[in-house]
């Protein structure tokens, strides 16, 4: 469309030398005691969404059709395995002996655990004033909805008999038949059905504004009708806006309760239980911490490439990639403290099951080697990040994430099986081996994953245009300009 | 795209829409919006809107606009979800199909709290949409201000004061007149159809 003309602004520095600026405004920000600036290099509202826009409008680059190539791939494995699964049987996996819980419960958790990140980030972070995260909310949120579906696959799908699944909805049918509603297994049914529905909404809700600014730039015929139905004809009213925020709050305050909520009832599908290993009241700080602790892992995964790849060092700043390594050591001590927790509480409970579950079992038994991994990925390399230049240096991030990201896995792994592959009865202990249809689904679940992120960040803005707008300074009706740079909070001061 | 629809006219070019819709301007930043509308409304205007590519703190005060009223919307579906859940789990597990476990009684309350929660929470999440979509009332695949080529950055880099024809106070004159006091540029016409 004409009607946006090119900025008359001078052309910004080369990009490669913009991260040695962004450390020298930290360093002044440090020095005259001012937050550091929610986006960096003074950039403004029409330089956002044009950044933004671009991720979209310009050509596609042959990363993304390699990237989304291999993402559909090995997507495949997962219709591969799965389908597998629903013609032959649930003994396709390796789980016919007591182990009977193994990878699919465990992957579930993974799963389900990435997604709170991204609660975190959109609902907590914002009723905390955490303003930073409107740079990053998006990609968080998007994370959260995807990484939900991919757990929902689990629960879906070990039922065995798939199509009997609907038995499990509070729905009237023909045998009469109604749930037992104080199982936590029914209770997971409806937390992660309801996690999923409540983030896509709230996901949805902070799409509308920007969905309409793509709406008025984009040339594309299909696409400028697909953004049109999806912002639902938003027009930027302050009527609406005053609605929307209001809406926004509210979601926020739901979805915090539900995040709460949801790895609450996960963590019970396991503590009640009489299972040593399971049975446990740690289990809901346990479960909220390592989710929490994993998501953070997988969004630095995320965020470090994207903005290298799209050229949005701007917006997602060293200080976000800073924040989210915080976040990562402070979840890494807290389960540290729960791991340690768990087998002082082993050693003084009296319960002679329990003791060698935890003092036996987990550290000298056939899996302790997974558990000691699992020990140095999650509580020993994080810790890393109590330096500033390793938090500050993306890539080294990146890298050092991936450790705690395999550790969280192991640690489910290594609560599910090792806990009940030896239980009361030593006549039925036995192991579990996973088996190729095991491997097949849970590699094919990354592939669903990045498939759907990848289509994301093609056709939706994976920033938040219209939040980041309304921090920068010049949003700002009241301050003059040098308060401002002094380093005022915009939009901090009601009339 | 660029074409002039009929439908809108700029102010001083002599030309009107048969029907009008409202008068419009442009604001060129977030301070200018601010100032201007609370000058709108102290001329007493109700039909009248600012329009801003992002939410400005504080507007909806200088327009003196009411609380918004999402919340009675997500308090509703979150009582309606907590009672109809109650009611759902307490029925069926009750008196339709009470099933033994573990001896339990089969009125188990706190066994109920989680689905009532999570019952509570959908009902209020979905109720805050369709409020929030009510209350803006939205959807909306037409509108006579998508006429105006203009208003295209609404959602990009500019600001917008519109007063409608629908206002009581309405009078073309004196709302030009307004809107080129308060600073407005690019004052126009928007007719409606019919």
């Amino acid at each position: 469309m004409s009607y946006f003309t090119p900025s008359t602004k001078p052309a910004p520095p080369r990009y490669d030398l913009l991260e040695k600026h962004e450390e020298a405004e930290v360093a002044r920000a440090r020095q005259e005691n001012i937050r550091e600036p929610y986006v960096a290099h003074n950039r403004d509202a029409v330089w956002v969404g044009d950044r933004v826009a671009a991720v979209i409008e310009n050509p596609t680059p042959l990363w993304w059709y390699i990237a989304v190539s291999v993402a559909g791939g090995v997507a495949s494995f997962a219709g591969l395995g799965i389908l597998y699964l629903i013609t032959t049987g649930v003994g396709v996996w390796g789980e016919n002996n007591s182990a009977n819980w193994a990878w699919d419960i465990t992957n579930f958790v993974f799963w389900i655990g990435i997604g709170h990140a991204g609660t975190m980030i959109a609902a907590i972070l914002y009723l905390t004033r955490q303003r930073w995260a409107t740079g990053i909310n998006r990609a968080a949120e998007t994370m959260t909805v995807f990484a939900v579906m991919c757990a929902g696959v689990y629960p879906a799908v070990h039922v065995g008999r798939v199509w009997f699944a609907w038995y499990l909805a509070p729905i009237p049918n023909g045998n009469g038949i109604w749930p037992n509603f104080r199982s936590p297994l029914l209770w997971d049914v409806f937390a992660v059905s309801t996690y999923l529905s409540v983030s896509i909404m709230f996901w949805y809700v902070g799409l509308i504004p920007d969905a309409a600014a793509m709406r008025d730039r984009i040339k594309n015929k299909i696409l400028k009708y697909f953004y049109a139905v999806l912002c639902l004809g938003w027009r930027g009213s302050a009527r609406q806006w005053a609605n929307y925020e209001f809406c926004y709050l509210m979601l926020a305050g739901v979805a915090t309760l539900l995040v709460i909520t949801t790895c609450t009832v996960v963590s019970s599908d396991f503590s009640t239980s009489v299972i040593p290993g399971w049975h446990g009241t740690i289990f809901l700080p346990y479960f909220g911490v390592g989710a929490i602790y994993g998501g953070f892992c997988m969004l630095i995964t995320l965020l470090v490439p994207l903005r290298e790849l799209h050229k949005l060092r701007d917006i997602i700043t060293l200080r976000h990639i800073d924040m989210c390594c915080r976040f990562v050591l402070l979840m890494c001590l807290l389960i540290t403290y729960i791991y340690l927790m768990e087998f002082f509480v082993a050693y003084v409970g009296g319960s002679p099951n329990e003791y060698f579950t935890f003092w036996r079992d987990r550290i000298r038994g056939p899996y302790g080697t997974t558990w000691l991994c699992m020990i140095i990925f999650n509580s020993v390399i994080p810790m890393l990040f109590w330096s500033k230049r390793v938090r500050r240096n993306p890539w080294l991030a990146f890298g050092i994430v991936v450790f705690p990201s395999i550790g969280m896995w192991l640690e489910r792994y290594v609560i599910i099986v090792s806990s009940i592959h030896r239980d009361y009865l030593p006549s039925s202990w036995g192991m579990f081996y996973p088996t190729w249809v095991d491997v097949l689904t849970f590699t094919g679940t990354f592939g669903i994953f990045f498939l759907m992120y990848l289509l994301f960040i093609r056709f939706l803005p994976i920033i938040a245009i219209a939040e980041i707008r309304a921090v920068l300074p010049e949003a700002n009706p009241h301050e003059p300009p040098t308060a401002i740079k002094n380093g005022a909070e915009p939009g901090s001061h009601h009339v | 795209m660029s074409k002039t629809s009929p439908l809108v006219c700029a102010v001083g070019s002599g030309a009107m829409p048969k029907k009008l819709y409202a008068v419009g301007a442009e604001f060129a930043n977030p301070k200018e919006l601010y100032a201007a509308a609370e000058k709108v409304r102290e001329r007493g205007y109700r039909w009248w809107d600012c329009y801003s590519p992002y939410y400005i703190h504080g507007l909806d005060k200088a327009m003196g606009l009411k609380k918004s009223m999402v919340g009675l919307f997500t308090f509703a579906g979150g009582l309606s979800g907590l009672v109809g859940g109650f009611l759902l789990i307490t029925i069926t597990s009750v008196y339709v199909y009470p099933m033994n476990e573990q001896g339990k009684p089969y009125f188990s309350l706190p066994g109920f709290v989680p689905i009532l929660d999570l019952l509570m929470i959908m009902l209020s999440a979905i109720m805050t949409l369709v409020g929030m979509t009510v209350l803006c009332m939205l959807p909306r695949l037409q509108h006579p201000l998508w006429e105006w080529d203009a208003f295209m950055r609404a959602t990009h880099d500019k600001f917008f004061i519109v007063i409608e024809a629908n206002d009581p106070r309405f009078n073309e004159k004196t709302a030009v007149e307004l809107l080129r006091e308060i600073g407005g540029t690019n004052l126009t016409y928007i007719g409606d159809e019919e």
